[in-house]
């Protein structure tokens, strides 16, 4: 018994030889290596379809040239060669997702943190402002930006109207090049209201009598914002900007509806747009997987597009996640 | 002893996944040897939505029905092009036997890619000669690289709609017949509220209005697409810069390519009541034959008329012409009753009777040569004045590509740039263009 229990220990250690196969020891083991897939797989089964098996299909395809009739033929490089240096619309997509996560993320982020501060401020009607800004959000993206064309068209829209009583001559919106991206920031402002609630229930969790102490210092407004409201809010923004940059990198149903809405085309049987409208203005990554992938059904050059966004997705998450550590205060 | 198994298991588990995602992508596969007089039901997947066209194309299956009483026909309409690619591809037990698409941009994908079945084999074993049935272009069209996969199921040609009241008004006698005379007229047409911003345009030309698109304009030049090797030429091809140059001096001679843009966002939906020829804002306009019937169902408040677009002046002795294309026809890859499927495309394609009272319901041109001498055929002279169009000798449409006509997508952006303005140097745009499409087209090929 005392050899039995003294084999298994030694065979622990590196290079130690194995356990016997029939040993209690070993046998105790395998059942807790069960017993902890049992409780893991759901997650594993999830994560294998939904996850693992896309991302080995997507690499696969990716070599692959498949018309989605024929069989998958093995073409090398060949789709990896088109998209990077033969496919003139992946730099502009690009270029329209690089900004949008850049302008609209930052925008987003400020502006959810303003609001948020100005209700958690305000005296009376905080019910009332807090509704007025979460509604929007619970509006469908596609009703939304069906409402935002008709507001922003340039020469019917009541937008325009007012500016030209103001003697302001409105410009194109949603159909100039200039200003369609901005539009895009302007209508994902209006749905802040998701972020909102979120530093309104972080700004509320900031100890009170750290703004004590900080008025007994004599602390202005901006010192105690500097010094107390941020670094107790710092996870919440790293949050909404890790998630806004991952989101507004599958940035999709907006642009392609305002770009198609705007550039009054009809949609009818036998039509095929390309998405981008004006000008590739609205053109993004996730657009163009789907023009290429189930319009064109070139789904090698699909799948590459889908794997560079996911390295650029990866990394950008990486780079702020990693950035962020000296920001972040240590838990106690 | 680790890292043998790791380097005899990845391996494993590289070539299962391979072998599973190779499985996965295989198509499913339909079967030409049913027997037509067995008793089947076939799912029919067609593109017309508005109410008339709709009660047209049941009337017809009916009639089908009624000739074949072992087939029950179970139509789908206002499916698009892009919803029967993805169902065809994906498979399955709902996919349709029969399909139709609205254009022919997608015939050279539909053929080279397998997705429609060959139809000479139905044709031969039915005694067909298409080349007696079907007018020459419309049988170019419908094939690609020697595969007939589709069948014309009425053309479509495109002509010139023009609001005569303005004419008269302008004191214009008769439409335009060159692109320097419709430049004059258009100046006369157009019409200016007091802030400079347009009430009615003469002729709205942006690629972005309704039927407008450039290669439907550019067919006025008879452009060629591709060299005999099957390289775009659109650069080497010296009408290309002609056409936008002429486009850009229409529109620039009526205030604009801004002005006309917002003057095209007041106006509603194509189809709708709210439709710019139909609301007056524009004077004339490139649209296809059924736009007559809509008119008149929608009780125009100006008298209209139809004329064929104006050509090139150093191509003035082709008026007449215009842009061609059609609805087509095809049985599903995947039709496991393809013999009954060609029944049906058989009736709707080349039963003269059946083909003239569709094209008299919808207003659509006759695709038989049968059907275009009908004497049942509808009189109405707007109507005939597209038949005349689709007769025309130089009358054309695009060329087939492999890849749905993403040439000619790619040319409708490339020239939504240049009519804004902001191609600066059009020479090499187009050389950039045409390296663009032979680039896609090489990346298409099976």
């Amino acid at each position: 018994m005392a050899l039995s229990l003294s084999t298994p220990a030694k065979s622990a250690g590196r290079g130690a030889e194995p356990a016997p196969r029939n040993s209690p020891l070993r046998r105790k083991r395998n059942r807790e290596r069960l017993r902890t897939l049992g409780f893991l797989s759901p997650w594993l089964v999830g994560f294998s379809v939904f996850f693992g098996y896309p991302l080995i299909a997507t690499v696969y395809f990716s070599f692959m040239h498949y018309n989605q009739i024929k069989a998958p033929t093995f073409v090398g490089l060949r789709n990896w060669r088109y998209v990077l240096e033969q496919m003139p619309l992946f730099g502009p997509a690009l270029w329209n997702t690089l900004w949008l996560v850049v302008v609209m993320v930052a925008l987003r982020v400020v502006f959810g943190l303003g609001i948020g501060l100005l209700i958690t401020k305000i005296k009376t009607g905080v019910g009332l402002f807090r509704t007025a800004f979460y509604i929007p959000y619970l509006a469908p993206p596609v009703a939304a930006t069906v409402a935002f064309v008709f507001l922003l068209n340039p020469s019917t829209g009541p937008v325009n109207e007012i500016l030209s009583w103001l003697g302001l001559h409105g410009p194109s919106w949603f159909n100039d090049p200039n200003w369609s991206k901005p539009s895009l920031v302007l209508l994902s402002l209006w749905g802040i209201g998701d972020l909102m609630v979120i530093f309104m229930a972080s700004l509320l969790d900031v100890p009170k009598e750290q703004y004590e102490a900080a008025d007994l210092d004599g602390a202005g407004s901006w010192t105690k914002f500097r010094y107390v409201t941020w670094p107790a809010i710092t996870p919440i923004v790293l949050f909404a900007v890790v998630t806004g940059v991952v989101q507004t990198m599958q940035y999709y149903t907006q642009a392609l509806v305002a770009g198609k809405l705007a550039s009054g085309v009809s949609i009818g049987p036998g039509t095929v747009i390309q998405p981008g409208y004006p000008d590739h203005s609205t053109l993004t990554v996730p657009q163009l997987v789907y023009s290429m992938g189930f319009q064109n059904f070139n789904t090698g050059a699909a799948c590459v597009l889908s794997l560079v966004l996911f390295a650029i997705a990866m990394a950008v998450t990486l780079l702020l996640m990693r950035k962020s550590v000296g920001l972040i205060p240590a838990e106690d | 002893m680790a890292l043998r198994r790791i380097r005899t298991r990845v391996p494993l588990a590289l070539g299962a996944a391979a072998l599973l995602l190779s499985g996965c992508a295989n198509p499913s596969t339909g079967s030409n040897t049913d027997d037509p007089t067995d008793p089947v039901t076939l799912k029919f997947w067609h593109g017309w939505s508005a109410p008339g066209e709709v009660k047209a194309i049941n009337e017809n299956i009916a009639r089908f029905e009624k000739l074949h009483p072992n087939i029950d026909v179970v139509p789908t309409g206002n499916v698009s092009d892009e919803t029967i690619n993805q169902a065809l591809r994906a498979g399955g037990g709902d996919a349709p036997d029969v399909v139709t698409s609205f254009t022919t941009n997608n015939v050279g994908q539909y053929c080279s890619s397998g997705m429609w079945a060959d139809l000479d084999p139905f044709l031969e074993k039915s005694g067909i000669d298409k080349a007696k049935v079907f007018p020459k272009t419309l049988l170019d069209y419908t094939r690609y690289e020697g595969v007939q996969c589709a069948a014309p199921l009425l053309a479509d040609a495109f002509g010139m709609y023009y609001n005569k009241d303005a004419f008269e008004e302008a004191g214009i006698s008769r439409p335009p017949r060159t692109m320097s005379e419709m430049k004059a007229d258009a100046v006369k047409l157009t019409r200016k509220k007091k802030d400079g911003s347009l009430e009615r345009a003469g002729f709205m030309p942006n690629f972005q209005l309704y039927q407008n698109s450039p290669d439907r304009m550019f067919a006025q030049w008879g452009p060629e697409y591709f060299d005999g090797a099957g390289k775009a030429k659109l650069a080497d091809e010296p009408r290309t810069e002609q056409f936008f140059t002429t486009m850009r001096g229409i529109s620039d001679a009526q205030g604009g390519y801004d002005a006309m843009e917002r003057l095209r966002a007041t106006f509603g939906d194509e189809m709708s009541s709210q439709n710019g020829f139909l609301t007056g804002k524009l004077a004339m306009h490139l649209d296809g034959e059924w736009r007559g019937l809509m008119l008149d169902e929608a009780k125009a408040e100006f008298d209209w008329g139809v004329a064929p677009l104006p050509v090139p002046d150093d191509q003035a002795d082709t008026y007449g012409r215009g842009y061609l294309t059609g609805t087509v026809a095809g049985i599903a890859h995947s039709s496991r009753h393809q013999n009954a499927a060609w029944e049906l495309v058989k009736y709707l394609t080349t039963d003269t009777e059946a083909v003239v009272r569709f094209a008299n319901a919808i207003h659509n041109v006759p695709s038989t040569f049968e059907a275009l001498k009908s004497p049942d055929l509808d009189a109405d002279p707007a109507f005939r004045a597209f038949i005349k169009i689709a007769q025309n000798p130089h009358s054309q449409g695009v060329p087939p590509s492999n890849n749905g006509g993403q040439y000619i997508t790619s040319f409708g952006d490339f020239s939504q740039s240049v009519e804004a303005g902001r191609t600066k140097d059009l020479h090499r745009a187009l050389k950039e263009l045409d390296e663009q499409i032979d680039a896609d087209n090489l990346q298409s090929e099976n």
